[in-house]
């Protein structure tokens, strides 16, 4: 089962590295990473996907709270988060009629075009998983240059069950 | 006043009680060094040894016999990769060390300059934490730090690297009074409600056993470990790390629990109904096969480490904290208890154990050897080994009663342990004997340390169990590969007695039981570093023992009436 786990560390060189290797070597999997400041100087929040059962997790969360530089960790239930990813896609546009069907679907998807040239758009999206799957399904038929993907983040939807 | 890195780093050791330190210069932490040289009076000793390997060993000898943080040094490069062993060694066993660690300057860094690795890198998975030090100005703050995260919590091992412009930069030295990490408050009170369950179920229980680990020595809660037992007169095993915990010539000991520990208390555990584990991990030498581990058993796990609890076996109570708090909250709260019952048929257990253990002709075998050793010093000498058969020689017969009088590297296996260690451990006890229990495999691996313990007259015993062997691996040769010793004869071995004679030592041969008694007594009286070559049979076995995957339950070598 899939499950985000939301850290916060300290914004210190080496920490994705203790993160990353401590994965590694205990064999657990990392589907996604991202991490970025915090409202907080000196902390940074991480957001990582990953795998497992529930007693892979408990290690998850025990190994990772051994680390010093970790200030807290949480396994975070979909429900109660909203979870974003952002995507840039570049796809080719043969003819006129191409680019016009592409720019439809991207209203449709509520994306964005954010560069335009001769041959390609590039495409800007940010949403879950499966409507970011859902429009790049539909791109693919079109010829996809180029896709690059943030990794997920998650945010709690209120303060009450607010994550960290 | 300012005060140059290499000052600022002396003045943190002298404030963190620092009393030896081993190591070995080179060009990245000549700054160091030569402020070791400035100084008027060095605030501690500073022990040269002859590989950097030896130098954190004898620090994680030290450790585990004072309980204090041990200390090593090594120049940048090869030094700091000569540490890795022992940092896992330290970090496998939770030994509270600091190595610190000479760096190419900063300006160079990650240029591949002469001598120049990454060892945080390196080390991150096999220390508790690593730093290096960037500027000056951080340095007080990480060695105070260092020396906080390596001894409080469960111990382990913490690098420091020293990049040479931070040794040579100068700065205004303050002392951070205590260090406050938000990513680092290791609990120490247990859960009042979760004791409470314990204590219940312990007073619930028809068959207990206590287990215990190193946890139990590193918490210091030996006394109320004790107090616990005999109180409500639940049996003991203990687990390799344990050895001393809780002494073995308590009526209530029932021996060492795992592959290669004893019959009876294997089969003592696996017939338990509830299993109290105190600071000890479920390693799979102690587990054997982890599914038909006491089957019957409920667990009561108590460590200072929540990722040990549920990590290799589900636990009925689990209780996080510091071991010796704890266990005096239990004492006070359990009732006392007689345990006739279990206590009787453990001893119908025992009696029905016929071990193969003749030893009437007058070869010169390992159990005579230790029979000596434990007559000679009653369990009052500290201990220390290699690892292979004589480890588990050591382990099985010799008789420890106090805690960190057993030194050995248990979690790591390493080979070359035992020399260094055995010198850390008798500078830090310099008025316990100190005997080093290694094999002549083992002993090659850091023979180099002979000229440390010769030259700097540390009077340490080493018994060399010289087999001709890599004993351990020949024997499961023997047992499950025909025979076939591939890469286990070690023909081509030295005369060790000129070896430690060439260092200026003394060393004897000896291949009969009179003769050791009378060489060993002359050893004692000697009160300077001796050696016995110990010529025991090439065969020589370590039984009973648990097949690899097998239960505990199931051992080799042994017979039930």
């Amino acid at each position: 089962m899939k499950h985000t786990i939301a850290i916060l560390v300290e914004d210190q060189p080496g920490v994705m590295v203790r993160v990353a290797s401590l994965f590694t070597r205990r064999g657990f999997n990392i589907e996604s990473i991202a991490v970025g400041h915090s409202e907080k100087p000196g902390i940074s929040r991480m957001t990582i996907i990953t795998s497992g059962d529930e007693k892979v997790l408990e290690q998850i969360t025990k190994q990772l709270n051994k680390l010093i530089d970790i200030i807290r960790v949480r396994d975070i239930s979909p429900q109660n988060v909203i979870e974003r990813e952002l995507v840039l896609v570049k796809v080719h546009t043969d003819s006129l009629s191409v680019r016009a069907e592409i720019i439809q679907l991207v209203e449709i998807f509520k994306a964005k075009v954010v560069y335009v040239e001769r041959n390609t758009l590039t495409i800007e999206m940010s949403g879950d998983e499966e409507k970011i799957n859902g429009l790049l399904e539909l791109l693919k038929p079109f010829g996809i240059i180029e896709i690059v993907r943030t990794g997920r983040i998650a945010i709690a939807r209120s303060k009450k069950n607010g994550y960290l | 006043m300012k005060l140059s890195g290499t000052e600022i780093i002396l003045e943190c050791l002298k404030r963190e009680k620092v009393k030896v330190v081993f190591g070995i210069p080179g060009a990245a932490i000549m700054p160091l060094y030569d402020m070791f040289g400035k100084v008027e009076k060095l605030p501690f000793r500073n022990i040269l040894t002859r590989h950097e390997q030896g130098a954190i060993h004898a620090a994680d000898g030290y450790a585990r016999a004072t309980g204090e943080v041990g200390v090593c040094i090594s120049t940048s490069g090869p030094g700091a990769t000569n540490l890795v062993t022992g940092l896992a060694n330290a970090h496998l066993d939770s030994v509270p060390l600091v190595a610190l660690t000479g760096q190419v300057p900063t300006n160079m860094v990650g240029n591949d300059a002469f001598q120049e690795v990454d060892i945080t890198g390196i080390t991150i998975p096999i220390t508790k934490n690593n730093y290096i030090a960037r500027k000056v100005e951080d340095l007080a703050a990480i060695i105070k730090e260092a020396f906080y995260i390596a001894r409080s919590g469960r111990p382990g091992p913490v690098l420091v690297d020293l990049p040479k412009d931070v040794q040579l930069a100068e700065c205004i030295f303050k002392y951070p009074d205590r260090v406050i990490r938000r990513g680092y408050k290791p609990s120490v009170k247990g859960h009042i409600k979760q004791i409470r369950l314990a204590v219940e179920k312990i007073s619930g229980s028809t068959r207990p056993v206590i287990i215990t680990g190193g946890g139990v020595i590193n918490g210091n809660a030996s006394d109320e470990l004790q107090k616990l037992a005999c109180k409500t007169n639940i049996p003991v095993v203990n687990t390799f790390m344990g050895a001393g915990s809780f002494p073995e010539n308590n009526h209530l000991y029932v021996g060492m629990l795992g592959m290669y520990g004893q019959y009876l208390a294997n089969k003592v555990t696996s017939s338990a109904d509830l299993i109290i584990a105190l600071g000890t991990r479920f390693d799979d030498r102690i587990t054997g096969n982890l599914t038909q581990f006491c089957p019957n058993a409920e667990i009561i796990h108590i460590d200072i480490d929540p990722a040990e609890i549920g990590k290799n076996i589900s636990v009925k109570i689990p209780i996080v904290g510091d071991l010796k708090n704890i266990l005096h909250q239990m004492n006070s709260h359990i009732a006392e208890r007689k345990n006739t019952e279990w206590l009787n048929e453990i001893r119908e257990i025992k009696q029905g154990i016929c071990l193969n253990t003749e030893d009437n002709d007058s070869n010169l075998r390992p159990k005579y050897i230790i029979k000596c050793i434990n007559e000679f010093f009653k369990g009052e000498a500290i201990i220390v080994t290699d690892v292979g058969q004589h480890q588990m020689w050591a382990a099985n017969y010799c008789q420890f009663i106090h805690p960190r009088t057993f030194i050995s590297s248990g979690g790591l296996g390493t080979m070359g342990f035992g020399l260094p260690a055995a010198i850390g451990a008798k500078i830090g006890n310099p008025k316990k004997p100190v005997i080093c229990i290694s094999g002549d495999g083992s002993f090659q691996m850091n023979i180099q340390e002979l000229a440390t313990a010769i030259y700097n007259k540390i009077p340490i015993i080493v018994i060399l169990m010289n087999n001709g062997y890599l004993g351990m691996v020949r024997q499961l040769q023997e047992l499950f590969c025909d025979r076939r010793y591939v890469s286990t004869s070690l023909s081509g071995n030295p005369d060790f007695v000129k070896i430690v004679e060439g260092y200026g030592g003394t060393g004897f041969r000896v291949n009969n039981k009179e003769h050791f008694s009378s060489i060993f007594k002359k050893a004692v009286e000697l009160e300077q570093f001796v050696l016995i070559d110990c010529q025991i049979p090439q065969e020589e076995n370590n039984f009973p023992m648990v097949q690899p995957g097998s239960s505990i339950n199931n051992m080799i070598g042994v017979e039930e009436s």
